[in-house]
C-alpha cells in the first residue's frame, strides 16, 4: 500500500517442493501496531513471518521492510532480481526476529548473548557493548541472571534473554515466531508480559500465535490464515466478536471448547 | 630378565617414549587443524573442493595406516618425497588423523542447530562471523568426546611407526626384546605404557566435558 508502512508483502508464493505453502500472501504490517497471524497447523503462517526475515525465500511476489525491498526487488519486465547478500544483511538490520525454540548460543552467557550483536555488528566498545546489554537485560527483568549459561535458564528466561538480544540491535519491527509454543503454561505468562509491554511502548509488532488471549487484547490487527492464503483479517474486536468466515469460526470454537471464552471477553 | 641390559637400554627406551609422545601430541594438534580445514572447505568451498576433498579422505580412510606408512616412506623418494623416518612418521600421522578429524568435525558443524545460525544473521552476523563466533565453538562442544576418541586411536598408531624406523618407544623396547629374549616381558610393558596414557586422556576427555557441561545445548 504505502511505502511507509513496516512491512508489505504481495503476491507472496512460497513451495516446499511440490508443496505449496504460501499462495500468493498481501499483508500490510503498519507502524507501532501488533499485527497477530493466527491459523490451523500448516496454514503457513510460520513460513510468511520467516519469509519476512528471508529466513526461508519466497518464490514469488515482493516483501519489502520499510520501504526496501527484502531478498528479491522486482525489475523493470516484472520479473525478479536477487539482491546481494551485504543488502540483505543491511535490510535484516531493521528487524528483530524471535524463535519458537529460543535459539540462544549455548557458549555464551546471557550477557553474551545480548551484547554479541552490539559488539560484533555495530562494534562497540567491550565495555560499552555490556552496559547496553544489561539495560536490556534488565528491561526483560533478568539482570541478576545476567552471567548464566543458557542451559542454567528456565525456558521461559531464556526467551525473554532472546527478546533482548533482538532489542539491543535497535530494531523497528520485531517478529515472534510462536515464542511461547515450546513453552510450559506457568512460563508462558512471563514471555507474554514481556511482549506487552513492549507492545505498550509502541513496538511495530508481528507476531506467529497460539495464544488467542493474547491476540485478542493485544493484537490489533488480527490476520487469519488458511491453506496459505489470508482468509479472513481485520481489526481485533471485529475479528473475535464477528469470525464471519467459517473456517476462523471453526478454528476459534476450538479454543472456546477448551473454555478459552473468558480470554474472548473483556 | 636381565637387569644389566635393561639398565644399558633404559636411555634409549626414555628417548623412545618422549618421541612417541612428541609426535603424538604433534598428531593431536595438527591432526585436528588439517582436519578443521578440509571440513571448512568441504562444508563451504566449491563444489570441485568438496569432491576433491571427499575423495582425499576416502582413500586415506580406505586403506590401512601400515601400507600408507610404507608408500609414503619408500615410495616417498620417487615423487622428490625424500624424508628422514622421524619427519615422514609425523607428516603421516597428522595427515591419517586429520582424514579422521575432517569428518568428526563436518558431523559437528551438520549438528550444530540450523536455528542458532539463523538467530545469528537476524542479529547481523556476517558468514566469517557465523563461522567463527557461533558455528566453531559450539562445533568444538559438540565434538569434544569423538576428538577423545580419535587422540586414544592416533596414539596407538604410533606404534606403526617403528617399522619406518622411527626410533619411538615400539622400536626401543622390542629392540631391547630381541636383544635378550625377553619378549613377552617388554610386550607387557609396551602393552601397560600405551594403556596408562589412554587413561590419562581419557581422563582429561571426561574432565574437559565436565568442564564444558554448562554450555550444553538445552
Amino acid at each position: 500500500m504505502t511505502q511507509d508502512a513496516a512491512i508489505t508483502m504481495r503476491n507472496v508464493v512460497k513451495r516446499f517442493g511440490g508443496n505449496t505453502v504460501l499462495r500468493g500472501v498481501d499483508l500490510d504490517v503498519r507502524h507501532g501496531e501488533v499485527t497477530c497471524l493466527i491459523g490451523p497447523s500448516g496454514s503457513g503462517k510460520s513460513t510468511l513471518l520467516r519469509c519476512a526475515a528471508f529466513l526461508e525465500e519466497h518464490d514469488d511476489g515482493i516483501i519489502r521492510i520499510g520501504g526496501a525491498p527484502i531478498g528479491y526487488d522486482a525489475a523493470a519486465d516484472g520479473s525478479r532480481t536477487r539482491l546481494p547478500p551485504g543488502e540483505i544483511a543491511r535490510v535484516r538490520r531493521s528487524i528483530g526476529m524471535v524463535f519458537q525454540q529460543f535459539n540462544l548460543w549455548p557458549h555464551m552467557t546471557a550477557l553474551g548473548n545480548v551484547a554479541e550483536g552490539l559488539r560484533q555488528v555495530l562494534r562497540l566498545p567491550k565495555r560499552e557493548a555490556q552496559d547496553r546489554a544489561m539495560a536490556h537485560l534488565t528491561r526483560v527483568g533478568l539482570a541478576e541472571r545476567a552471567s548464566f549459561y543458557p542451559s542454567q535458564l528456565s525456558g521461559g528466561q531464556q526467551q525473554r534473554v532472546a527478546i533482548a538480544r533482538a532489542l539491543a540491535m535497535d530494531p523497528k519491527i520485531m517478529l515472534f515466531d510462536e515464542p511461547t509454543s515450546s513453552l510450559d503454561p506457568e512460563l508462558t505468562g512471563e514471555v507474554l508480559t514481556v511482549m506487552r509491554d513492549l507492545a505498550a511502548e509502541g513496538m511495530t509488532m508481528l507476531v506467529v500465535t497460539h495464544e488467542i488471549g493474547f491476540a485478542a487484547h493485544v493484537g490489533q490487527h488480527i490476520v487469519f490464515l488458511d491453506e496459505g492464503r489470508i482468509a479472513l483479517e481485520g481489526r481485533a474486536g471485529e475479528v473475535f466478536r464477528k469470525p464471519w468466515h467459517p473456517r476462523m469460526a471453526q478454528f476459534l470454537q476450538t479454543y472456546l471448547d477448551r473454555g478459552a471464552s473468558v480470554l474472548l471477553e473483556g | 630378565m636381565n637387569f644389566d641390559a635393561l639398565i644399558e637400554a633404559l636411555p634409549e627406551i626414555i628417548d623412545g617414549l618422549e618421541v612417541t609422545i612428541a609426535i603424538w601430541l604433534a598428531g593431536c594438534l595438527f591432526g585436528p587443524l588439517l582436519g578443521l580445514a578440509i571440513a571448512l572447505g568441504r562444508q563451504f568451498g566449491p563444489r570441485w573442493l568438496d569432491r576433491g576433498l571427499w575423495a582425499f579422505v576416502e582413500v586415506i580412510r580406505g586403506t590401512p595406516f601400515l601400507v600408507q606408512m610404507f608408500l609414503l616412506y619408500y615410495g616417498g623418494p620417487f615423487i622428490g618425497l625424500d624424508l628422514d623416518p622421524t619427519p615422514a612418521g609425523l607428516l603421516g600421522l597428522i595427515v591419517y588423523g586429520a582424514a579422521y578429524f575432517s569428518e568428526i568435525l563436518r558431523g559437528g558443524l551438520i549438528a550444530v542447530p540450523k536455528g542458532h545460525v539463523e538467530a545469528a544473521l537476524c542479529v547481523g552476523l556476517d558468514r566469517g562471523q557465523v563461522i567463527r563466533r557461533i558455528l566453531l565453538p559450539e562445533m568444538t562442544l559438540l565434538v569434544l568426546p569423538a576428538c577423545v576418541n580419535m587422540w586414544v586411536v592416533l596414539l596407538k598408531e604410533t606404534a606403526i611407526l617403528s617399522i619406518i624406523t622411527v626410533p619411538e618407544f615400539t622400536l626401543a623396547v622390542t629392540a631391547f626384546g630381541s636383544a635378550t629374549f625377553a619378549f613377552t616381558q617388554s610386550a607387557a610393558v609396551l602393552a601397560l605404557a600405551y594403556w596408562g596414557l589412554t587413561e590419562l586422556t581419557g581422563r582429561l576427555g571426561r574432565s574437559l566435558e565436565a568442564r564444558f557441561d554448562r554450555f550444553r545445548l538445552v
